[in-house]
């Protein structure tokens, strides 16, 4: 790997984890069986991406499963909120995407409850983002798609 | 006056502004060009020591102001050969000079049975008035396709007029993506031969070359100032006057008028028909000064500056592993978007801001064309300015390499 002091900090935002991610996505798939499915876009810049989520019997989030296109950081991020979600509620998925919010906007994440920090700690590598702007809508885009498929829309948009 | 792109470069105040602690370079000029000192200075001035509303003080200082921008309306007459300085409108940018074709010809003259011929390259602020006009008045929209060359289909071109009944070719002179330069002169011979008129958006292509409206025999031109190392906030529309005398008002308000009662008003002869509101004054001279400035460096110059670094450019992004050029036209100007194997546009746009170099990334307004081509992810784009220089163009290349290896 070379081109870290020709771009900077960069390795700030493209840690190992992310590159690893973005290059190869978990779950990426689709779910046949799924329960729900939302699609997410973001029209700016061309990303969209389709979210399936496979329900257990008491309502935990027994599977999740993603296709789409994207840059590094929102594939990556898709990828790294799948593997997070799986046995969570939809109430724990959705703190954790409120939180996982805060982490993206201010690099930190004060409404982090203690129940959510094993998931938290996963996520952390995408924290970067906030130093790049233009770039939070990227890593956020999985979770607004979450929250819709959860909330039973078949849409979600990162604008 | 021979072409020194170094002296040039320090006509340009931002050009030795560090960007992360690294030399600028902006290769992003097809979104915006930077601004040369003697634009700069013009719109001071003009706020310092001439500025007063136009059209209207019966007092000396809004009487010079009225002659500085009226002055500038002559000037862009000259830079593009119109006939007529009444034939210059000025508007906000392109986009609303589209605006106003498609309103004041699109509604105003042409009967609703007429169709509009665009392209797939063109820009979306040439593809969604037309739509709006099609949805609002039924006039079929017409799309003259693209070779894999990212070249105008001349027979789709000529098989989409064949039936007469295409009331207005609408097209890009240059595109802002594929750097194709439209065979302007061609396309309107065809079109008036079938009834047509033709509207070129000359954003991009009146930047890199000369631009001769009555040698190219078109019906409108237009294009927008801040490309143009001028200004934000004002664009041109060049039209016909026989056109122009012939089309209703686009806004309503003051400065259009010949008389206002409460039962009816009467319209001002074009341009002011077309100008409605106070206008970007201070703008028009900053247009007025950009124009200047590139006139006494001579278009013909930058057009051969421009010509040498697109040749550099083409072998050295060439030799770019996994690069692939989207379009590869004969007639291009200094517009070049491209996709690198395993890097999406934004990563790499990030990536390039910290080695200094500013892109555009994503689909430039262009999705269309995009989709055409099979990239609906989007491309990367770098697009030069009369001051972009070779080095520039090699300092690229090479973070283009190292960016791939950094994704690798």
């Amino acid at each position: 790997m070379s081109g870290g002091d020709f771009f900077g900090d960069l390795r700030d935002l493209y840690q190992e984890v992310i590159l690893d991610h973005g290059r190869k996505p978990r779950n990426f798939r689709r779910l046949e069986d799924a329960d729900r499915t939302s699609r997410g876009d973001n029209p700016m810049c061309g990303d969209r991406m389709e979210l399936f989520l496979k329900m257990t019997p008491d309502g935990h989030i027994a599977d999740a499963a993603f296709q789409g296109r994207g840059c590094a950081v929102s594939m990556a991020s898709a990828s790294l909120m799948t593997e997070t979600v799986k046995g969570k509620t939809p109430d724990e998925a959705q703190a954790l995407g409120t939180a996982f919010r805060d982490l993206a906007m201010t690099g930190q994440c004060p409404t982090c409850a203690a129940s959510l920090e094993d998931a938290m700690e996963r996520l952390t590598p995408l924290s970067g983002v906030h130093e790049f702007p233009s770039r939070v809508k990227c890593a956020t885009l999985a979770w607004h798609t979450l929250n819709a498929a959860l909330a039973g829309a078949k849409e979600a948009s990162s604008e | 006056m021979s072409f020194d792109v170094h002296r040039i470069r320090q006509d340009f105040p931002i050009l030795s502004q560090p960007q992360h602690g690294k030399p600028l370079v902006f290769l992003d000029s097809g979104a915006s060009a930077q601004k040369p000192r003697a634009v700069i200075e013009a719109m001071t001035r003009c706020m310092e020591t001439a500025y007063a509303n136009v059209h209207r003080g019966a007092y000396r200082l809004s009487e010079v102001a009225t002659d500085a921008f009226e002055a500038a309306r002559g000037a862009v007459a000259r830079f593009i050969n119109a006939p007529d300085a009444r034939e210059v409108v000025f508007t906000r940018n392109s986009t609303e000079a589209i605006n106003l074709v498609a309103h004041s010809w699109g509604r105003g003259v042409m009967r609703p049975d007429q169709a509009v011929l665009i392209s797939e390259l063109e820009h979306h602020a040439n593809i969604v008035p037309w739509q709006m006009l099609r949805d609002e008045r039924g006039n079929p929209l017409r799309v003259c396709r693209v070779t894999d060359a990212g070249e105008l289909d001349m027979e789709d071109l000529a098989a989409k007029l064949a039936d007469g009944k295409v009331g207005l070719v609408a097209l890009a002179h240059m595109s802002n993506v594929l750097g194709t330069v439209t065979p302007v002169e061609r396309v309107v011979a065809l079109a008036h031969a079938h009834g047509a008129k033709v509207l070129l958006d000359g954003s991009q292509a009146v930047v890199h070359r000369r631009v001769d409206v009555a040698a190219i025999g078109c019906d409108f031109y237009c294009f927008t100032g801040h490309k143009l190392y001028g200004p934000t906030g004002i664009g041109v529309l060049w039209g016909k006057l026989e056109h122009l005398d012939r089309m209703p008002p686009f806004l309503g308000g003051g400065d259009m008028i010949e008389s206002v009662s409460f039962e009816k008003s009467t319209w001002a002869k074009p341009p002011a028909r077309f100008e409605a509101g106070t206008p970007a004054i201070i703008e028009a001279v900053g247009l007025h000064a950009a124009i200047d400035y590139v006139t006494a460096i001579g278009m013909p110059a930058i057009e051969a500056h421009e010509r040498a670094l697109v040749d550099h450019a083409m072998r050295k992004l060439s030799d770019v592993p996994g690069l692939t050029l989207l379009g590869r036209a004969q007639d291009r100007g200094g517009v070049f978007a491209f996709a690198l194997d395993n890097s999406h546009p934004h990563d790499l746009s990030t990536l390039l801001d910290r080695a200094g170099i500013c892109i555009r990334a994503g689909r430039h307004c262009a999705e269309p064309l995009h989709t055409r081509f099979g990239l609906e992810q989007g491309t990367a784009r770098a697009s030069f300015g009369l001051y972009t220089t070779p080095e520039e163009v090699d300092y690229l290349a090479g973070a283009l390499v190292k960016a791939r290896e950094f994704f690798a």
